[in-house]
C-alpha cells in the first residue's frame, strides 16, 4: 500500500510518501489511522485527533468507515483550505 | 436540453489571464448571454504577510475539481465553464483561483460559480500556509467550519 501525506500531516510524520505492508487485521480507514498512530512519535503527533484527518483512496475522498483496497494509493491530510 | 459543455480545469503555478479566459468561452458565440467570473486573490489585511504557500495533491486536485465541475454542468445549463487553481508561493495581491461560468441567462452562471467556490474550498485538495514577514515560521491556515456548512445549501452531491 502506498501512503502519501500532505500539509501538517506530512510535516509531523516527517515524510511525504512511503510504502507499507499492512497487517491483515487493518481493514478500514479507521484501522489504518489507529495502526499508523502506533508507528512512532511523528505519527502519534500527526494522528493525535484521527477524526479530523481526511482520507482519499486513489484520488477520491472516502469516509473513515470505508474498506481499504487491496492495493493503491491512500492519502492522509488535514481539512482542505483551497479556493 | 442542450448538450452539456465540457469544463476546462487547470491546476498550475503560473498566473492566469482573466480576459483571455472569458474570450475562450465567448469568442465567435452568439448564444452566450452571461459570463460570471470569480477571482480569489491572496490578501493581506494586517500588512504582515510575506507570502501564502499553496500545497496541493497533484492528480487528485485536477480530478476533484473535475468532479465538482462536472456536477455543475449537470445541474445548470452552462455554455462553458473554466476553473483554474494555482499552487506554489503567492504574494499578497496575486491571483489564486479563477472560475468562469458562461450561460444563456445569468442565473445559471451566477449560481454555478457560487457552487464551484463553495465546493473548491472544502473538497479540492489544497492547503494554505501563511509565511509572515520577518522570516518567522510559517503557519497552516485552519479550515473554517462555515466553509463546510456552506455546502449544505447545495444538497447532496
Amino acid at each position: 500500500m502506498k501512503l502519501v501525506y500532505f500539509a501538517w500531516v506530512r510535516e509531523r510524520i516527517g515524510r511525504e510518501i512511503e510504502t507499507v505492508a499492512l497487517p491483515q487485521e487493518v481493514e478500514t480507514v479507521t484501522d489504518l489511522l489507529t495502526w499508523l498512530k502506533g508507528r512512532g512519535d511523528g505519527y502519534a503527533a500527526a494522528l493525535e485527533y484521527p477524526e479530523v484527518i481526511r482520507v482519499a483512496v486513489d484520488h477520491e475522498h472516502v469516509e473513515h468507515e470505508a474498506k481499504l483496497p487491496a492495493d493503491g494509493e491512500v492519502a492522509l491530510f488535514p481539512p482542505m483550505t483551497g479556493g | 436540453m442542450a448538450e452539456r459543455c465540457q469544463p476546462l480545469v487547470r491546476v498550475e503555478a503560473e498566473d492566469f489571464d482573466i480576459a483571455a479566459e472569458i474570450d475562450r468561452l465567448t469568442a465567435g458565440r452568439k448564444d452566450v448571454g452571461a459570463v460570471v467570473t470569480f477571482t480569489g486573490r491572496c490578501r493581506d489585511e494586517s500588512g504582515r504577510l510575506a507570502a501564502l504557500e499553496l500545497e496541493h495533491y497533484p492528480g487528485m486536485a485536477e480530478a476533484e475539481i473535475g468532479r465538482i465541475a462536472d456536477e455543475a454542468v449537470e445541474r445548470w445549463p452552462l455554455t462553458g465553464l473554466t476553473v483554474i487553481h494555482r499552487f506554489g508561493k503567492l504574494r499578497p495581491g496575486e491571483n489564486i483561483v479563477l472560475v468562469v461560468a458562461a450561460s444563456t441567462h445569468r442565473k445559471a452562471a451566477l449560481e454555478a460559480a457560487d457552487f464551484l467556490m463553495d465546493y473548491l474550498k472544502s473538497r479540492a485538495p489544497f492547503w494554505k500556509k501563511e509565511h509572515p514577514a520577518g522570516g518567522e515560521e510559517g503557519r497552516w491556515v485552519e479550515a473554517k467550519t462555515e466553509d463546510e456548512k456552506a455546502l449544505g445549501r447545495w444538497g447532496k452531491v
